[in-house]
């Protein structure tokens, strides 16, 4: 029987109105903007753009804004937003061996054409807490120096011209292009809609499926062949026009693994690779990425696939963060109905095993 | 130049001019369009917002993949004239959209084509630049420079 319950929307409505207070905290305290919060908080509003499957830095920092700090959430109301729009198409696909590097480190070559570039990092800083930064701190202006015209090709080009690591597999003739926010997932899936899936993966989820490569489940010796940061341009073919035109210009994060060798009697060996791509400055994102990617290889590449990061279904099924609350999350939602119901069978299993050991005893007393 | 090759040569000039409009701010764009005396022109396609979804190369140089979406705004403008412009870009800019849909437009027109080459994307260009050379410089300082500790004799 449905048993349809009324009540509790004065309750919702204060409590969504306290809520609002909540978010806005102390009014002794300035309202935080959306500027600050994109320039400030930078890197909170790359992970929502990436998981949120969005590239719109206003739209993250709202969507933060909203959420009270809480990127999960934030990740669920960009997501929500995009279903409001029309889809115009797809871009070219961008080029990244032309991205405007603004980091690029290779932990494979000490001397790459192009140099090693560091960049906005977190990496060598002692991790203190700086109270400098409690108030007011104005930095000193970046140090500048003369930049270089060479090129920054790939390490996995330069690998690639010797023939030391596979090449990408190139797109079959008129093959179109997975897209699982169209297309339900079935399994097995290929490369491309896997690497959809880790785009918009959880960073934590894939931070721990990756570690737990590294520690052996699923072992494949990886070296970050390079990690590249920077800004790439983005052409649409747009019908009207005739041709692919510039939409401007992305921030984004790549990262090629090399990972241990393959070889048969028929081909020479050579390192196999993983790979990462995620919005704006995604370090452990495209890291972890790079290392669940190739750890799904296992099968196409001959491995035996006995560890949890190895096995797409459970990867892909459990990556997703929005997915994830969505199911965690409605435990907390009413289930008066189904508990009464549980509740109900839990009495009358209790009831026979009472009645049962009361015949037991009748039965052992008679005796 | 036959006609094959001026019609390359003017798309390779559109698409030129919306790269560097594409990364301009709507009021850059408009304060350097009012120096000009504008045709008459209308939207052939009202501004719209929508999504487009970027695509990446496995492995950087291989088959492609749905990374994910970005907001785009378009618009399509006609001049009196009758030379029609498009205006596409990141954002939910439609205003922009409309702007870059205008000069694409005045481009085309043999009487707007130089002035608004010279007035409003030389400019630009030339801001764009700057912007790109003060990060490369800012970049270049954080190259590592490696070198070789002198060990002892012997």
């Amino acid at each position: 029987m449905y048993v349809a319950v009324k009540g509790g929307e004065r309750a919702i409505e204060n409590a969504h109105r306290l809520l609002a207070n909540a978010r806005r905290g102390s009014h002794n305290v300035p309202e935080v903007t959306l500027d600050q919060i994109s320039e400030q908080l930078g890197l909170a509003v790359d992970r929502v753009m990436s998981e949120g499957s969005l590239y719109d830095r206003e739209l993250a920092a709202l969507a933060i804004k909203q959420a009270r700090g809480d990127l999960i959430e934030a990740i669920f109301l960009v997501r929500a937003f995009r279903a409001t729009l029309p889809r115009f198409g797809a871009s070219e696909p961008v080029e990244t061996g032309a991205m405007r590097v603004q980091r690029r480190v290779s932990s494979t070559f000490k001397d790459i054409p192009g140099g090693q570039i560091l960049g906005p990092t977190f990496d060598y800083t002692h991790r203190l807490l700086d109270p400098s930064l409690a108030e007011g701190f104005v930095p000193e202006a970046p140090a500048t120096a003369e930049a270089s015209s060479a090129p920054t090709p790939r390490v996995t080009d330069i690998l690639g011209r010797d023939g030391l690591i596979e090449s990408s597999p190139q797109a079959e003739k008129g093959a179109s292009v997975g897209d699982l926010t169209r297309e339900p997932l079935n399994f097995p899936a290929d490369r491309d809609l896997r690497l959809q899936n880790l785009a918009r993966g959880d960073e934590g989820f894939l931070l721990a499926m990756g570690y737990s490569t590294q520690r052996g489940y699923g072992r494949n010796h990886p070296f970050a062949g390079e990690i590249r940061f920077g800004e790439v341009e983005v052409e649409f073919f747009a019908e009207d026009a005739g041709f692919a035109v510039p939409l401007g210009s992305i921030e984004l994060t790549e990262c090629q693994m090399v990972n241990q060798f393959k070889g048969s009697a028929t081909e020479a060996p050579c390192f196999t690779r993983g790979y990462g791509l995620a919005f704006g400055q995604s370090e452990r994102k495209t890291m972890s990425m790079a290392l669940v990617d190739r750890a799904l290889r296992a099968r196409e590449l001959g491995e035996e696939a006995a560890a949890p990061a190895q096995d797409e279904e459970f990867v892909m099924s459990h990556s997703d963060n929005v997915q994830a609350t969505g199911f965690v999350e409605h435990l907390k939602l009413p289930h008066y109905v189904d508990f009464q119901s549980e509740l109900g069978l839990l009495r009358k299993l209790r009831q026979e095993f009472t009645d049962a050991n009361a015949a037991e005893s009748m039965k052992e007393a008679a005796e | 130049m036959d006609a094959v090759t001026q019609h390359n040569n003017q798309e390779a000039q559109r698409k030129a001019v919306m790269a560097v409009l594409a990364h301009a701010e709507a009021g850059e764009i408009a304060a350097r369009l009012r120096t000009l005396a504008l045709p008459g022109h209308q939207d052939l396609r009202e501004p719209e917002n929508g999504l487009v979804m970027l695509r990446g190369r496995v492995g950087g140089d291989g088959a492609p993949f749905n990374l994910g979406e970005a907001t785009v705004s378009r618009a399509a403008v006609r001049l009196a004239s009758g030379e029609v412009g498009f205006g596409y870009t990141l954002g939910r800019n439609s205003e922009k959209a409309q702007l870059i849909a205008l000069c694409d437009a005045l481009l085309q027109s043999r009487d707007f084509s130089a002035s608004v080459e010279r007035d409003v994307i030389a400019p630009l260009r030339e801001l764009l630049m700057i912007r790109r050379e003060q990060t490369a410089a800012e970049t270049a300082a954080t190259k590592v420079d490696f070198y070789t500790m002198v060990r002892g004799e012997g």
